[in-house]
């Protein structure tokens, strides 16, 4: 098996268990983590696939890096937003949605 | 765009513009509205007038115009849209009229009188519809502009009456939509013809085309209040008089009355729609809801919820003259959408003048209703007789020419409904015209709003239109043979319709 | 080719970026008026653009003169010009609308017109975009713009709301980024031209665990039956003019994409799924229709709706293998944006009005507010698709085209749809025709809230005397 290959699988797992922790878990601060843990997996399998060939190929280190930068903002937001969530109620985990 | 484009699009406008000026009015620009509503009620009679005529000396006025890629909406004036037309126009007049008398000092004139000028356009747009979709779309226009009439006093009561309506209209629309959609879709156009367009399909289409007419009538039976689609009709009794009235002579009854026409001679055409053995059943339907409307009327003593069964049943007399096969029965359904018409509006007029001047909404409470105010009863006397079939009124002409088109269509057995059902007309008319003559005066009405002044026993707006439609009644009876009667406008309609029998 | 200094292209991408960052300089607030002037500029743009490419076909532009595969290349055909003129006739009223809903001292409407600003930019940036990863890189633009927005100044269960839509939004464009890697991974590119004739049939198991993703990714971004739990406290919750540009085109961004990708370079393959597509489609009608009619919140039953019409949307799968599905499709979208966006501005006026969001508070509002509960009711009757709307026009295309293929399951769900619209509208129009009850209070609303919402109402509905010019442009496809 070629490195690139062990990336790409890697980077499938990753992004495999990131989901499941974004989805199961409710503590807020550790599904950002999963969430930047699924990011890293994508990008893994990106960067993976570019290895395939003997000259790296550039196009998807370019796509890593933008998303990178994307994942960074989103990460902030939701940094912010918990935060905010935390000075208002006190919680660090999302309430049940109720219509009343 | 020529003139002949122009006068159906000046037919709408003519009540759909003084109509959405009024929404924006304010309440106290009273002046104002009865204007406009005036203006706009002569105006359309100038332009129906002007039609009239063109179409009998063979005119044509049609505008096109196309929604999407092969779906157009399309209006024309023909001889027996021009016969809804005219009634609706001269009866929406005194309608008119008769509202500005009867919501005196009531609430949201501005958005009563703004939706009720709509209505009157969604009905001009349903007669002069020349296919299905524009049919459809001016039908549904219909029913969600009659709503806001319907629950226009705000209680729960009106609420509730207003859901029904809303219930067994829309339901009845989506069958009517997918009735026009399939055959759209097997015809590619929807496009009405004298002697209908579904027989250029070939026999392997006829299990389809059963269907779809099943689909379609069911769809307009909902408005027609035929058996058993027709429990909206008595639950919107809770509108005021003047929608009452409106409904049940002009607008909505009528207009799936009208459906029933068209769908079964300019979708259908009548030798194919017998061919498809479709108008037995349409009669038998049509049957029991005669029987049954009477029947119901003989246990109301609400006087309105007593006149809306007898419309549902008045209406299936329609439905009958059009699955009586052969151009007798025909002109006998035809000429009965008028007589009808004026005869109803006149017997809710008069309800409503009863209710409105002394309290009385039941029949108990219409002892010596007579003395104290003798014209109206007079006005309602001539209007019920004429529901019973007696000589002298336009009933009796309608009754004779179905009675003929049964026996000529060789169904017998109409003839045995048709005159059971005057008997039962008869059994729950007459008790109310002789406690109204002939009992003695209550010593207190219910509630009089109105008091007597001299012989003007009511608001003069109240009064002048049922005289009116009275007097119209005993003219469509007696001067049925004129050139001018209605009954000599089916008989047009009959014989430009139906191109194989020929003319009666 | 246009001529590159005035492609409308660019500059409806270019604009409200412009605009964007001149509100977020003008601080807090501010900033009513280059938005609004911005996107005056971006309708006449849209207009423009939708008419050359009526009469001329499709176009694109090359950005900074670079190339696919290395650079970014922007395409525009008949459905891309559809998507941004409703975006554009969209936000015009909404901008309008938001200028006088937000007080100056709202915290809800500090920050809104920089992220109305982005908002935007992404949406015309994703509606043009002709490579995949472009499309992801917009995808989040619009996702993170669309989250704060919902964000702003709210309390605790609005931020909440955030951001639950904020975990759903990433969790969407990182398996629609997934997916983009295995296809880069498999064919060596991600340029929708290119990868048209690559994917074949017999495409290796990647892309087909690749299109499930993406398309797994947009479902959830599209709010798709089962993936919609995030809608519903979001749109609900969020002030009115957020929740009207969320319902009217956010959510249809991913899934124009899902329509880009199935009649594009996944033609081959996404097929597969139209059936289970349009299951959960009928789905979302049946629950989203009945929530909605069990909803208390006004704007909670507003919520409900969208999801219930956004699964028309999904039904129109089965049939794209005939002509018509796609103008079904597209007349449907346009007709939900302007009716929905409509409806919750008025749902906006309504609330600050009689200061209740319960649909049981809005007693004699016809009587207090009649234009605006006009407009209620326009936007209903297209969401009931009854005629003459747009939405009429929507229902009969469909009809027409599942029935030429025969597959009567889909009529009578469309029907089914229909009627339960009509339960739900009728729960806020009965309530409304109610005599006021004599507690009530009326705070008085500025009128040009109420007028705005009447016009995207009344849009909604005229759009259905008059389908022709929308048709023929979606004939002009690439």
């Amino acid at each position: 098996m070629s490195t690139g290959f062990i990336f790409a699988l890697t980077g499938a797992i990753l992004f495999a268990a990131g989901l499941a922790g974004v989805v199961l878990i409710g503590h807020l601060l550790r599904r950002i983590l999963a969430f930047n843990l699924m990011g890293s997996g994508a990008f893994l399998v990106l960067v993976g696939l570019a290895q395939r060939h003997d000259v790296a190929d550039p196009v998807p280190q370019a796509m890593v890096l933008t998303g990178i930068v994307v994942a960074v903002a989103a990460t902030a937001l939701a940094l912010a937003l918990v935060r905010k969530l935390h000075a208002l109620s006190g919680q660090l985990e999302l309430p049940d949605d109720v219509d009343d | 765009m020529t003139s002949h484009e122009l006068l159906p699009l000046a037919l709408l406008a003519s009540s759909l513009l003084p109509g959405l000026i009024i929404f924006a009015l304010p309440e106290t620009w009273i002046g104002v509205r009865t204007f406009l509503n005036l203006f706009a009620a002569i105006t359309k009679l100038g332009l129906v007038a002007l039609l009239l005529a063109g179409v009998a000396a063979g005119e044509e006025y049609g505008v096109r115009y196309a929604v999407l890629p092969g779906l157009e909406l399309v209006l024309k004036a023909d001889a027996l849209g021009m016969m809804f037309i005219t009634l609706s126009a001269i009866l929406w007049l005194f309608t008119t009229l008769y509202a500005i008398g009867y919501l005196e000092g009531a609430p949201h004139r501005s958005r009563f009188f703004g939706f009720f000028s709509l209505c009157v356009t969604a009905t001009m747009g349903i007669a002069l519809a020349a296919n299905l979709f524009t049919f459809f779309i001016f039908y549904e226009l219909l029913t969600l502009s009659t709503f806001p009439l319907v629950v226009h006093r705000g209680t729960d009561k009106a609420m509730k009456g207003g859901t029904i309506y809303l219930a067994y209209t829309l339901i009845g629309g989506t069958a009517l939509l997918a009735g026009i959609v399939w055959l759209h879709h097997l015809l590619g156009h929807t496009e009405f013809a004298h002697a209908g367009i579904a027989a250029a399909l070939g026999p392997e289409y006829a299990g389809q085309l059963k269907i779809i007419f099943l689909l379609l009538i069911a769809g307009v039976g909902v408005k027609a209040a035929i058996v058993p689609l027709h429990g909206w009709l008595p639950q919107a009794m809770v509108a005021p008089a003047p929608v009452s009235a409106l409904l049940h002579a002009v607008a909505v009854v009528k207009a799936g009355a009208f459906g029933i026409v068209r769908i079964v001679y300019e979708v259908y055409g009548v030798e194919f729609a017998q061919s498809l053995e479709l108008l037995y059943p349409l009669a038998l339907f049509a049957a029991v809801t005669i029987l049954w409307g009477s029947f119901r009327a003989l246990f109301q003593d609400d006087l309105k919820k007593r006149l809306a069964y007898s419309t549902v049943s008045q209406v299936s007399y329609i439905a009958l003259g059009v699955a009586l096969f052969g151009p007798i029965g025909t002109i006998g359904g035809l000429v009965h959408l008028v007589h009808q018409g004026i005869m109803k509006i006149t017997l809710f007029f008069c309800a409503g003048n009863y209710a409105e001047t002394l309290g009385i909404h039941k029949v108990s409470e219409m002892d010596g209703a007579g003395r104290r105010m003798p014209l109206t009863t007079l006005a309602f006397s001539i209007g019920a007789l004429g529901m019973m079939g007696a000589p002298l009124t336009a009933g009796a002409v309608s009754k004779a020419w179905l009675s003929d088109g049964a026996a000529a269509a060789g169904m017998d057995w109409a003839i045995w409904v048709l005159w059971t059902s005057s008997l039962l007309n008869a059994a729950y008319f007459l008790p109310v015209l002789w406690r109204a003559w002939f009992r003695p005066v209550p010593p207190a009405w219910p509630e009089e709003h109105i008091a007597r002044r001299g012989w003007r026993e009511t608001a003069w707006l109240l009064l002048l239109p049922p005289l009116f439609t009275a007097a119209a009644t005993l003219a469509a009876g007696t001067l049925s043979d004129s050139e001018m009667s209605p009954l000599a406008w089916a008989k047009l309609i009959a014989e430009r319709e139906y191109v194989v029998q020929g003319a009666p | 080719m246009i001529e590159p200094l005035f492609d409308p292209l660019v500059w409806l991408i270019l604009l409200p970026l412009a605009w964007a960052t001149l509100t977020f300089v003008l601080g807090p607030g501010r900033g009513a008026w280059p938005a609004i002037a911005g996107l005056t500029a971006q309708c006449w743009l849209a207009f423009d653009l939708a008419q050359k490419v009526g009469s001329g076909g499709a176009a694109n532009h090359v950005v900074g003169g670079w190339g696919a595969p290395l650079g970014i290349d922007l395409a525009v055909d008949g459905l891309s010009a559809a998507m941004l003129l409703l975006t554009q006739t969209v936000a015009l009223p909404l901008a309008i609308y938001a200028r006088s809903y937000f007080k100056s001292d709202d915290p809800a409407g500090t920050w809104f017109w920089p992220l109305m600003g982005f908002l935007i930019a992404g949406l015309n940036a994703l509606f043009v975009s002709a490579d995949l990863f472009n499309l992801y890189v917009t995808l989040e633009l619009v996702g993170l713009a669309a989250v704060g927005l919902v964000a702003a100044g709210g309390g605790a269960q609005q931020v909440a709301a955030a951001l639950r839509y904020l975990f759903a939004t990433l969790v969407g464009s990182g398996a629609y980024l997934l997916g983009v890697a295995l296809i880069y991974g498999a064919y060596g590119t991600v340029s929708v031209a290119t990868l048209l004739p690559l994917v074949t049939n017999d495409a290796p198991r990647l892309v087909w665990i690749a299109s499930g993703l993406m398309v797994a990714g947009l479902m959830l971004k599209t709010a798709l039956f089962p993936f919609h739990f995030w809608l519903p406290p979001a749109h609900g919750g969020a002030p009115a003019p957020v929740s009207a540009l969320l319902s009217a085109l956010v959510v249809k961004a991913s899934f124009y994409l899902i329509l880009r990708l199935w009649l594009g370079p996944l033609q081959a393959v996404l097929p597969a799924f139209a059936w289970l597509l349009a299951l959960l489609g009928s789905a979302a009608i049946f629950w989203g229709s009945w929530q909605a009619i069990r909803a208390v919140k006004l704007k909670r039953l507003i919520a409900y709706s969208t999801v219930a019409q956004l699964g028309y949307l999904f039904l129109i799968f089965p049939l794209l293998a005939a002509h018509g599905a796609l103008q079904a499709g597209v007349m449907q979208i346009f007709a939900h944006g302007l009716a929905k966006a409509g409806m919750f501005a008025a749902a906006g006026v309504l609330i600050k009005a009689t200061g209740q969001d319960t649909v049981a508070g809005l007693a004699g509002a016809v009587e207090r507010l009649p234009v605006t509960m006009f407009a209620f009711g326009l936007a209903g009757m297209t969401l009931m698709g009854l005629p003459p709307s747009s939405g009429f026009l929507a229902k009969w295309l469909i009809i027409e085209v599942a029935q030429a293929q025969g597959h009567w399951i889909i009529v009578v769900v469309v029907l089914a749809g229909g009627l339960l619209a009509a339960v739900y509208v009728l729960r806020v129009l009965r309530q409304a025709f109610l005599l006021t009850p004599a507690s009530a209070t009326l705070t008085p609303v500025p009128r040009m809230l109420e007028w705005s919402a009447f016009a995207l109402a009344a849009a909604s509905v005229l759009l259905g005397l008059r389908g022709v010019e929308l048709m023929q442009l979606l004939g002009a496809m690439a």
